[in-house]
């Protein structure tokens, strides 16, 4: 398998090949979908540990007496609930509503915020976060100076904590502490955040010590079962967890209310943002087509991009998301489909190569820790 | 993790196929395959009695990431389908060439077979792929 030259690399690309990796072309990035095996990789992560190079997401800081006021105004979070070392998920909109992408808003200081961007997104965003940029602030894209390692599940706590005498067990959920050293390795972000439905840690440094971090974690981790794991891990992890991907579940026409995001939407916050009118005349209106959770009672897997047919055979449709489900056994998929049969236990059809398969309105997170 | 024997023949599209009695042959993917579309968690073959026809789908297998067409290597009735594939398709991961096979097919057209790759050019062929 040729791997065309022009793929971006993470600072984590040369370790790849030492941990057992089979790299892919991942919308234009060099990156892993799996070590061992995605199943075994999943497993891990739900009952021990899993360590993720997520060194290709996009980091921008926003600094300046303005930068509140700024992001408030760019995403549909209230940023204003934010305490210092707080971290909170948002979405940044068109003014029709439409998502440009969702991200984390980390509040470093009074004055200073990082925002944290989809890999695929980082230009796109970057050019609408500086089109819209208005009074006393500054915008600066650090995506590639920045490396962040995921360390996620039952034991991350322990295997991070065995690096540093900072107490992790006082960091609360999307609460984060700066400047921590672990083992040497200055000045890293640690964050109680993650994309797997489990409990665990998102690391931020510098691209320069990725590297020495990831051989230095999966050494100190062994004992606890921590392992490896790819890109392929994470979609199934995050999907049970009903978390939404951006390019899926989330789109220039899909609106984060549309897509089950409405908590991260603040239409009645003191001050207007992108997209607002849209968002609250899609509330007063009621949606039209919502996310939900569906599974397959018959044999075949939901793939994104597949039909969804009504009882009566009425295109209602489409699967954003689908796989077979590692830790619930079962066929398992997010579709977006018209509102009026959107309720739990609605049976449906998913069209899966020309032929009609059973499915059935599922609740969400389809997996939940404990 | 099997090995496959000398007497098999390969498929481009990465089936292999043992010829048994007469004209009927067992069909499944080659290990090279099988690690290629990871952890196996669905096959669809087509049934018994169905047509198959030389280099054209006769189904589907996916992964956890992705769904590829089987092709079929030759033509012919399929006779006999692998049941077990249905609750357990990771055999397939486990045995390409043993417990993990797909169908058995009565060919109509035997000199189909003079036309697959030996185990050497088989090799060979993925060999040139991975350059």
């Amino acid at each position: 398998m040729g791997m065309a030259t022009a793929l971006k690399q993470t600072p984590l690309f040369e370790v790849y090949g030492k941990f057992g990796a089979k790299v892919i072309d991942f919308g234009g990035w060099a990156l892993p979908v799996q070590f061992s095996s995605i199943l075994d990789e999943h497993e891990s992560v739900r009952t021990k540990a899993g360590l993720f190079d997520v060194s290709h997401m996009g980091e921008v800081l926003v600094v300046g007496k303005d930068a509140e006021r700024y992001i408030n105004y760019l995403c549909t979070n209230d940023v204003t609930k934010l305490d210092i070392n707080q971290a909170q998920y948002t979405a940044m909109c068109y003014p029709d509503g439409g998502t440009v992408d969702d991200l984390l808003v980390y509040k470093l200081d009074n004055e200073k915020y990082l925002l944290v961007i989809n890999a695929a997104n980082i230009e796109k965003d970057f050019e609408w976060m500086q089109q819209h940029a208005k009074g006393e602030m500054a915008l600066q894209n650090i995506s590639n100076e920045v490396a962040q390692i995921a360390i996620q599940g039952p034991n991350a706590e322990g295997v991070l904590q065995k690096l540093t005498e900072t107490d992790l067990s006082k960091i609360g959920s999307f609460r984060f502490v700066q400047h921590v050293n672990l083992d040497g390795i200055t000045d890293v972000l640690v964050s109680r955040t993650g994309y797997t439905g489990e409990d665990g840690f998102e690391l931020y440094l510098s691209a320069s010590q990725a590297e020495a971090l990831w051989v230095k974690l999966l050494e100190v981790g062994s004992d606890d079962g921590l392992k490896p794991c790819g890109l392929g891990a994470r979609d199934t992890l995050r999907l049970e967890a009903r978390l939404a991907l951006y390019g899926q579940e989330l789109l220039p026409d899909i609106s984060p209310l549309e897509a089950g995001i409405g908590f991260a939407v603040k239409t009645n916050k003191v001050n207007d943002f992108i997209g607002k009118y849209a968002l609250l005349a899609q509330k007063e209106a009621g949606l039209k087509r919502k996310l939900v959770g569906i599974e397959a009672t018959g044999r075949g897997i939901p793939r994104h991009g597949y039909k969804v047919v009504s009882e009566d055979g009425e295109a209602i449709g489409v699967v954003t998301s689908g796989t077979q489900s590692p830790s619930l056994k079962k066929s398992i998929g997010l579709a977006l489909i018209a509102a009026e049969h959107t309720e739990v236990g609605t049976p449906l059809k998913v069209e899966i190569r020309n032929k009609l398969i059973e499915a059935v309105v599922v609740k969400t997170p389809f997996y939940k820790k404990g | 993790m099997t090995k496959a024997t000398a007497t098999l023949l390969y498929s481009k599209e990465h089936e292999w196929v043992l010829q048994l009695d007469g004209n009927r042959v067992r069909i499944g993917i080659s290990d090279f395959a099988q690690k290629q579309l990871g952890d196996i968690v669905f096959v669809e073959t087509p049934e018994v009695d169905d047509e198959v026809t030389a280099n054209e789908s006769m189904g589907t297998i996916e992964s956890v990431k992705a769904v590829s067409d089987l092709y079929s290597p030759v033509s012919g009735t399929v006779v006999l389908v692998n049941e077990e594939l249905g609750d357990a398709p990771e055999t397939i991961n486990e045995h390409p060439f043993e417990a993990g096979w797909l169908i058995e097919v009565e060919m109509s057209n035997p000199e189909e077979l003079d036309s697959l790759l030996n185990e050497e050019a088989y090799q060979a062929f993925i060999n040139e792929g991975e350059e």
